[in-house]
């Protein structure tokens, strides 16, 4: 048994004690070994890619322990397709945040901590395949990015952070009493009760009764965490406190959370439940769709213009999840990774000038392509990658999506496709204000453009932006055959 | 064949070199690499359409793989490209043209702060406009469609400095959206009817399908959203809106993208969607009706503007009208015989204007005149000596397009009359005719208020004007060569059987449409054909004669912008539509989405549910914190209760 997905887990953990012994009068060296952490963690995790054998759909690279042995708890970790991407998209997210957080200097070491606490938590969501130790994963990770709202955010941080640890709070209670009930109702010969994923799958049938208010717990834990309209008002608030490096980890990967785990959990476990709710979850997705982007349009404040485009992007994601074909949930799959760079990519360019000005106000600017040539030609590329060019990264994900959605429900589709004008208006009109035009702010005029710091956050991004664009195959046959037993799993 | 990827892979060259590597080049090495890139591009199209000639006309097509782009189980999508008759006239259409404008921009951008830029963009353009005419599938049509649209959102707002012109490429862009929305859905509907979205694998299955009833509901439904894509693209009423703004773009731009190239995207779409249009009868009709109106509205409009580069944009909307309804008659050849004349004269006349309005804002700069719009007619006059070869290739430019014969222009506009005429198509036919005499009287209207009469310009101005550079005139030159001979290669059926070469090259493509509804093309008879070709040239001719008459025999110079009266004005004010769209369309949008943000998202989401809730909750544990008073004998009390309560429910139970 190898221990290599513990110790991509572990290794951020790991690193946060060094992070801890390092001077703190020496800011620099801190952040260096905070990056350097995040780099060993990336290139740790990056052989993984091709180690993994895309042929199969079973986990790989299985670590199995007894963990608590008289509760069935076990520690229990394993990599299919779905998840094969979302760790490396983590793990390639770390260092790119720590770069992020260079105007970050207050309380540097304790800022750094939460980060790495936040990459060991995201990363042993997705790999834990007890839910018991899901849910210690995912209940571990809130508290981190708790801290790096209320503490390193903005002026409303109390506020925002409270909103958002209650709000997850909420709808992670209720998974938590599915869990339990789960555990008391699965009882697996020689084994007895467990928390263990594969062998409730494998033995556990629930009653139609009970699929029906487990997947509502579930996805009710889910959907606020993706989040999905209606339970989406906390993401605005926690996206624009937070700190530029703590939103890219929330849209980039946070969010991905509940998308994963209605494709991991409530999705495969509870098929009646998919049965009787697909309508509702549909119509919730294409409401957040065209919701999200008519509520963009008018947002004066560029990160919450971005904030609210997730929950646009988002609901093109559970419109994949739940048209339940193998294109959509492709589509589904690799958009969750596209969301994760273009919007990643949106919040840190948001940053470049926050830091600069320190405004986000849209009115603030104008005509700053004048001055920053190369930030406006990066910005236009993530955002015509967020607005589905074809070619890049967006587009590929949509069109699964909405092609694969079509066959499904055709109404949802077609008015899912509304959303691509209207992302094109909200993120154009923006471009427009922010960019063109003579500058008509004196404040402006001095504006310097990227930093080398800053183009080595961005970079990385583009090339997986134009990647996945042109050749998309490389990532789509990752997870081909995972989905392909997701569906068996699912559709009955 | 494998060579064939070096017609994209060139301009792509000519993008990363301008784009990345030659910021220090001076400017006559990077607009001549530019331009060699897209020559380049031209000769590997030629070597092609000759290979393509030496097969066999039935078998004349070739698909050519790169890589597999997008494979998730019953999708699959090549990244290749189709190469037949259809993306053969195409793909030497463009490069052509694009050859020739990229040349002139050399001398039309001179100086600009940006001209590295302006030949990266305009590379890119060519590059993705060959994949869109040259990819075998829609999704890769699609990535080019997209792609020219990224570019002419690029170019129109290429001075972004001015707020106006950003706005112009916004709209664009946007206004081509609400067309790709209709792509998007037609190809939705033809993955879930047809399994594939290959051509060569729809076409088979769509006649299977619906070749014995035609006008099914899915075929109806996929036409006439791929007509919503092209009336996006090619500016067909009621999506034309964006192609007069895009004027705001350099010249060159508007030649080239706005005239010859992009906007007919949707015309050859279309065309080479014909098998799913000869399944969909019904579709065709509103094909037909649609173009026919556009080309109607559109000449109307150009009759009273006074911006040189306004009228040809509606002229240009107009044409493509003709395109459209050409195709709404199931003269798919004809439709692209007009887009390929078109492209000749069209990219003349801006190009013509271009040097018009370079030369007419050297000369307001000279005597240092800032206000008078170097665009404005009303400001010209009496050019015609001072800037013979602008003026003598502008004329046959516009000999071309009125459809005077001998003229490329005639022959394919004359094909498209008489091919509706012969379909049965009255309603579409006359609105054409009509539509055909007010073309002449706008354009000769331009030609003599811009180059007749005397010069109306700021006194001392005129010593300024100037005739273009050779990099400008030759272009013009050799367009004007072309609009001339570009109509011999479809000549009227009364020159002979097969005095129609074009028509004949073109056949195999639009062939197994016809065959799979039993389509016999409608032919006049040789009489009825001389009738109509009688009536096309009186019809260009009355128009002219009414130009002459009023701009120079009775010298009626135009009215100043307040004196617009009546219909007059409603006319100049193009029917008031952006009015319409403004008001009843983006207010609104912008209006009920603030409702939706202030009132819906903020106040009753936020402030009544969640808010509301945490207030529910701190109620109640407020009124729960004053039970426990600490009092123990309050807690004995409530104990007892308690049991009181569990007994008396277990007793009566």
């Amino acid at each position: 048994m190898s221990l290599w997905l513990s110790a991509i887990v572990f290794i951020p953990l790991l690193g946060s004690l060094l992070v801890l012994a390092t001077p703190r009068s020496r800011q620099a060296l801190v952040r260096g070994v905070a990056f350097t952490v995040m780099g060993i963690d990336f290139l740790v995790s990056l052989p993984l890619f091709w180690a993994f054998n895309s042929e199969s759909a079973a986990f790989q690279f299985v670590e199995k322990a007894s963990w608590i042995p008289s509760l069935g708890i076990s520690y229990h970790m394993g990599l299919d397709g779905i998840s094969l991407l979302l760790v490396l998209l983590t793990t390639f997210l770390g260092p790119i945040v720590v770069l992020g957080s260079s105007a970050v200097t207050k309380h540097l070491k304790a800022y750094f901590v939460s980060m790495l606490l936040l990459q060991t938590g995201m990363l042993g969501t997705f790999v834990a395949l007890d839910l018991f130790l899901f849910y210690v994963f995912w209940e571990v990770m809130l508290i981190p990015m708790y801290f790096l709202i209320g503490i390193w955010g903005g002026d409303r941080r109390i506020y925002a952070a409270l909103k958002f640890f209650i709000y997850t709070m909420v709808g992670s209670l209720l998974m938590l009493v599915g869990i339990l009930w789960i555990y008391f109702n699965v009882n697996v010969p020689g084994v007895g009760h467990t928390f263990d994923y594969t062998l409730i799958m494998q033995h556990a049938s629930f009653p139609v009764s009970a699929q029906l208010w487990l997947f509502a717990a579930f996805a009710l834990a889910f959907a606020i965490k993706v989040p999905m309209f209606p339970f989406h008002t906390w993401l605005p608030d926690a996206h624009v406190q937070a700190p530029t490096a703590g939103s890219v980890i929330l849209a980039g990967v946070l969010l991905k959370m509940g998308t994963y785990g209605y494709i991991r959990f409530a999705m495969p476990m509870f098929p009646d439940g998919v049965d009787y709710f697909k309508p509702l979850l549909l119509t919730l997705a294409v409401i957040g769709i065209v919701y999200g982007a008519l509520v963009s349009i008018v947002q004066p404040d560029m990160k919450k213009l971005v904030a609210y485009s997730s929950v646009s992007h988002l609901g093109f994601v559970m419109l994949g999840l739940f048209a339940l074909n193998e294109q959509a949930v492709s589509g589904a799959l690799i958009q969750m990774i596209n969301h994760g760079l273009s919007t990643g990519a949106l919040f840190l360019l948001v940053g470049v000038v926050y830091d600069r000005r320190h405004t986000r106000m849209i009115a603030e600017y104008g005509g700053i392509a004048k001055v920053m040539p190369w930030y406006a030609v990066i910005f236009t590329i993530v955002t015509l990658s967020s607005i589905g060019m074809p070619g890049l990264n967006g587009f590929v994900g949509e069109f699964l999506i909405l092609v694969g959605a079509y066959k499904a429900s055709p109404v949802a589709a077609v008015i899912g496709a509304t959303g691509v004008i209207l992302a094109a208006i909200y993120m154009l009109w923006m471009l427009r204000r922010v960019f063109f035009g003579p500058i008509t702010n004196k404040a402006n005029e001095s504006l310097t453009d990227l930093k080398p710091v800053e183009w080595a956050s961005l970079l990385p991004l583009l090339v997986f932006i134009v990647w996945i664009g042109v050749h998309p195959n490389t990532f789509l046959s990752k997870f081909s055959a995972s989905i392909e037993t997701f569906l068996t799993q699912v559709v009955r | 064949m494998d060579y064939a990827v070096w017609i994209i892979l060139f301009p792509l060259i000519g993008v990363i070199v301008n784009g990345l590597i030659a910021r220090k080049w001076p400017e006559k090495v990077v607009g001549w690499f530019a331009s060699l890139m897209i020559m380049a591009s031209f000769v590997v199209a030629l070597m092609l359409t000759i290979q393509l000639a030496g097969m066999d006309p039935h078998h004349r097509a070739m698909e050519v793989k790169f890589f597999s782009w997008i494979s998730v189980g019953q999708l699959n999508l090549d990244f290749a490209f189709l190469i037949d008759p259809l993306s053969a006239i195409m793909m030497l259409v463009v490069t052509g043209i694009s050859s020739l404008i990229h040349i002139y921009s050399i001398g039309y951008m001179h100086g600009d702060s940006r001209f590295r830029v302006f030949f990266t963009y305009l590379n890119l353009f060519v590059f993705f406009m060959l994949i869109l005419v040259l990819g075998n599938s829609y999704p890769i049509m699609f990535i080019g469609w997209e792609g020219v649209g990224l570019c002419s959102y690029l170019l129109i707002g290429f001075w972004w400095e001015d707020m106006q012109k950003a706005t112009a490429g916004m709209k664009a862009f946007v206004v081509n959206r609400i067309g790709d929305f209709g792509m998007l859905v037609a190809m939705f509907l033809i993955f879930k009817h047809l399994g594939s979205l290959t051509f060569s694998e729809v076409y088979p299955a769509a006649a299977e399908l619906w070749g014995h009833h035609v006008d099914a509901a899915p075929v109806i439904a996929i036409t006439l959203m791929l007509l919503l894509g092209a009336a996006g693209k090619s500016a067909q009423f009621p999506l034309y809106v964006w192609l007069p703004d895009a004027m705001a773009g350099p010249t060159p731009v508007s030649a080239l993208i706005h005239a010859a190239t992009m906007v007919t995207a949707g015309v050859y779409m279309i065309a080479r969607s014909s098998m799913l249009y000869m399944l969909a009868p019904t579709s065709m009709t509103v094909v037909a009706l649609v173009g026919a109106f556009t080309a109607i509205f559109a000449a109307t409009i150009g009759i009273k503007q006074f911006d040189i580069k306004k009228v040809l944009a509606y002229s240009t909307v107009s044409q493509l009208g003709y395109m459209v309804m050409a195709t709404g008659v199931a003269a798919f050849g004809a439709g692209v015989f007009h887009l390929m004349t078109h492209a000749f004269f069209k990219a003349l006349l801006f190009l013509g204007s271009g040097a018009v309005i370079h030369t007419m804002h050297g000369a307001l700069h000279h005597v240092d005149d800032h206000h008078t719009d170097p665009q404005d007619i009303r400001n010209m006059g009496g050019l015609r000596k001072k800037i013979p070869v602008t003026y003598w290739t502008f004329l046959l430019a516009t000999l071309a397009i009125a459809g005077i014969p001998g003229f490329s222009g005639f022959f394919s506009k004359d094909e498209i009359l008489a091919s509706t005429f012969a379909h049965g198509s009255y309603l579409p036919y006359a609105l054409g005719l009509i539509a055909a005499v007010i073309t002449a009287f706008y354009m000769f209207r331009l030609v003599y208020l811009t180059f007749h009469g005397d010069y109306k310009g700021p006194e001392g101005s005129e010593e300024g004007i100037h005739e273009s550079p050779k990099v400008m005139t030759v272009p013009l030159m050799i367009l004007a060569f072309l609009s001339i001979v570009g109509g011999y290669v479809g000549l009227p059926v009364v020159f002979g059987e097969h005095a129609h070469v074009l028509k004949g090259w073109l056949e195999p493509v639009f062939e197994p449409a016809y065959e799979a509804v039993h389509y016999h093309p409608h032919h006049p008879s040789i009489g009825m054909e001389w009738m109509l070709i009688a009536t096309s040239v009186v019809a260009a001719l009355a128009g002219i004669f009414v130009a002459r008459n009023m701009y120079i025999t009775k010298g009626l110079v135009a009215k100043s912008d307040k004196e617009q009266t009546g219909f007059g004005k409603v006319l100049w004010k193009k029917y008031y539509v952006d009015e319409i769209y403004a008001a009843g369309v983006i207010k609104p949008l912008i209006d009920g989405s603030k409702v939706l943000w202030q009132k819906f998202d903020a106040a009753f989401i936020d402030s009544i549910l969640v808010i509301g809730t945490a207030k529910t909750v701190r109620w109640i544990g407020g009124g729960l914190r004053k039970v426990q008073t600490g009092v123990v004998g309050n807690y004995a009390v409530m104990l007892v209760v308690g049991v009181i309560l569990v007994l008396a429910a277990l007793l009566l139970r």
